[in-house]
């Protein structure tokens, strides 16, 4: 280990690492003196204050190290590429051979179909713990075409699988600012500020309804939070593969949303019922008994079906803005929806 | 016989972790033994016992919990070499956030959950910073940004340890859990064995059954405060 960094006087050491007083604010030690080292701080705290706060001495000074090498690798690490991810099937609820041998890259976007129940999400915990035939559907996951190591599969600093799951529950007290400022400084990001003023502006771009800045996180709407915790995967989480678990259409552009990712070169894998994210993907898995029945690649008679879909969606969200203006819906449905020749 | 100690605050989803990871063990590692320590009364023996494992209850009454847990530790471990146990997992709930049962090479676990806030890790001392590995539950209830603040925190009291995710209800990451719980080491008796850390002194009038409040009683192992008071901004 780096023991040199024991010995560098503060001021030196933060203009290299400015994340390295963290450790020691953590624990509720502070320093004036910029020629002070932490050896030396970590000397000063009196044998009844360690022990107040459950540390020893010797632990400390390991503990610092430790955190500054996790600290460097996950600065370093944070932008793990990967080339492909690949899905071997198992086997169904009875027994029965999926038979298939999947292989997804980054910018892939990859739809999870089925009926409720029927094991979408099963297929998405294989993915996140990267299964070797040992959870119960008997799946293989590879990394680059190799079995990944077990420091790969175990390690939280490795992990390459972000999850955005369905409830946006947040249990902190903060606003959008202050919020995506602690998970950038947990990230070691270096330029806080503008992170996160990126991050709040895309995630404006993605949501139907402006928030600002300041707005604590439990005012947002379930679309703004949504909208907020993509931007914040995509443009802050170093994770390559993101997993969705359905992305509702209340007041977020998921189009623009899919995009943002794929743009960001992640592998996203997203369990839907909706048949406009269904089709937006190149390929999607249909799901039942727990098993993969199929894979269906997005045919052209598909995508030009989704271009239908998605001007009448378009057509949707400006009734649901009407709506929201306070304007009447007292025109002609039918014509306005392209109805009319039909109902003639 | 493998024995692993698993702490945490109360309702952190300590039996929930245990039994979701047990499902696992029990697989491939054959049979496993509960016990439970608690001070008061514990309702989790039914959870284990519908999940199939055999468990025993100890009650610390008006003792120290952790107290109470030293002393028995070795007496678990040889109940549970008669049983036959392949593993032997004790769950404690630590309730002061100061004590901690991790004894030098037995598998320490700690338990904290997302819920509990972001500056929780900071709270818990030696269950935390002393265990081997921190398992974070109920990450299904907050956004992945607060996951990783809270590993990241968690990393940040105990720098040392193995962070995993596990879901106490749907078992996910039990698996990756089961897989550390396997490289433990094998125990036949703790006699020589020593804590990670000491035990929080507890010798007053107090510890014996005194109820009367005033300096005349106070006596043995007092703490007095000093009256710091806290300043804006530090
Ligand atoms: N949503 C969610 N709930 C969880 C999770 N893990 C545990 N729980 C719930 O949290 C509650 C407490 O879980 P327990 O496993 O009893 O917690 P414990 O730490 O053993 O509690 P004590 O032994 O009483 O200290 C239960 O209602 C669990 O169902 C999780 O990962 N997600
Ligand atoms: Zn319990
Ligand atoms: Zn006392």
């Amino acid at each position: 280990m780096n023991n040199h960094l024991l010995k560098v006087p503060f001021g030196r050491l933060l203009q290299e690492h400015p994340y390295a007083g963290d450790y020691f604010r953590s624990i509720g030690l502070s320093w004036k003196d910029s020629l002070l080292t932490p050896a030396e701080l970590i000397e000063s705290v009196d044998e009844e204050t360690m022990e107040d706060a459950g540390l020893s001495h010797e632990q400390m000074r390991t503990h610092f190290l430790e955190f500054m090498e996790q600290a460097s690798a996950l600065m370093k690490g944070s932008r793990r590429r990967l080339n492909s991810l690949t899905v071997i099937g198992g086997t169904d609820k009875n027994g029965r051979a999926e038979n298939v041998e999947l292989e997804l890259r980054p910018g892939d976007i990859m739809c999870i179909v089925g009926p409720t129940g029927s094991g979408k999400s099963r297929l998405l915990a294989d993915i996140e713990c990267f299964a070797q035939k040992d959870t119960p559907t008997g799946r293989t996951i590879l990394i680059d075409g190799k079995t990944p190591s077990q420091e790969e599969r175990f390690r939280f600093e490795n992990k390459l699988v972000a999850q955005l799951s369905q409830n946006m529950n947040f249990v902190v007290d903060l606003n959008a600012e202050n919020f995506v400022a602690m998970h950038a400084s947990s990230r070691m990001v270096v330029d806080i500020e503008n992170t996160v003023a990126a991050v709040i502006e895309c995630a404006n771009e993605l949501a139907g309804e402006k928030f600002e800045r300041t707005t604590a996180l439990t005012q947002l709407s379930g679309g703004q939070s949504r909208a907020l915790m993509i931007a914040d995967t995509a443009l802050l989480s170093s994770s390559p593969i993101v997993l969705i678990d359905e992305i509702e259409n209340a007041g977020i552009d998921r189009k623009k949303a899919l995009d943002l990712l794929v743009k960001k070169e992640k592998i996203v894998l997203m369990s839907t019922h909706d048949p406009i994210l269904a089709l937006m993907g190149n390929r999607r898995i249909a799901i039942s008994n727990g098993g993969i029945s199929a894979v269906i690649e997005t045919g052209e008679k598909e995508k030009e079906n989704l271009s239908v879909l998605e001007a009448y969606d378009a057509k949707i969200l400006s009734i649901r803005n009407m709506l929201r203006a306070g304007k009447k819906i007292d025109f002609g449905m039918e014509e306005f929806l392209g109805l009319a020749e039909k109902a003639l | 016989m493998k024995l692993i100690t698993v702490a945490g605050p109360p309702s952190a989803g300590k039996t929930s972790v245990i039994i979701k990871t047990a499902e696992y063990l029990s697989k491939y590692k054959g049979k496993i033994g509960i016990v439970k320590f608690d001070c008061l009364s514990a309702l989790d023996h039914r959870l284990y016992t519908e999940a199939g494992l055999t468990v025993v209850t100890g009650l610390s009454g008006n003792l120290c919990p952790d107290h109470y847990f030293v002393s028995n530790i070795d007496d678990c471990v040889q109940w549970g070499l008669e049983k036959g146990f392949d593993v032997l997992i004790s769950e404690s709930a630590g309730l002061c956030n100061r004590c901690a049962p991790h004894i030098k090479g037995v598998t320490a676990v700690c338990v904290v959950d997302c819920l509990s806030g972001v500056d929780t890790p900071q709270k818990i001392g030696p269950m935390l910073r002393y265990a081997d590995i921190a398992v974070i539950t109920k990450g299904d209830i907050v956004s992945q940004a607060e996951r990783e603040v809270f590993a990241f925190r968690v990393r940040q009291a105990n720098p040392k340890a193995a962070v995993m995710f596990v879901n106490g209800i749907t078992g996910q990451g039990a698996y990756d859990l089961s897989f550390s719980f396997d490289e433990a080491s094998e125990v036949t008796s703790l006699e020589g064995a020593r804590l990670r850390f000491s035990i929080p002194a507890a010798i007053c009038p107090y510890c014996v059954g005194e109820t009367d409040i005033g300096v005349a009683h106070q006596k043995g192992n007092v703490k007095k405060m000093a009256f710091k008071e806290a300043v804006p901004n530090e």
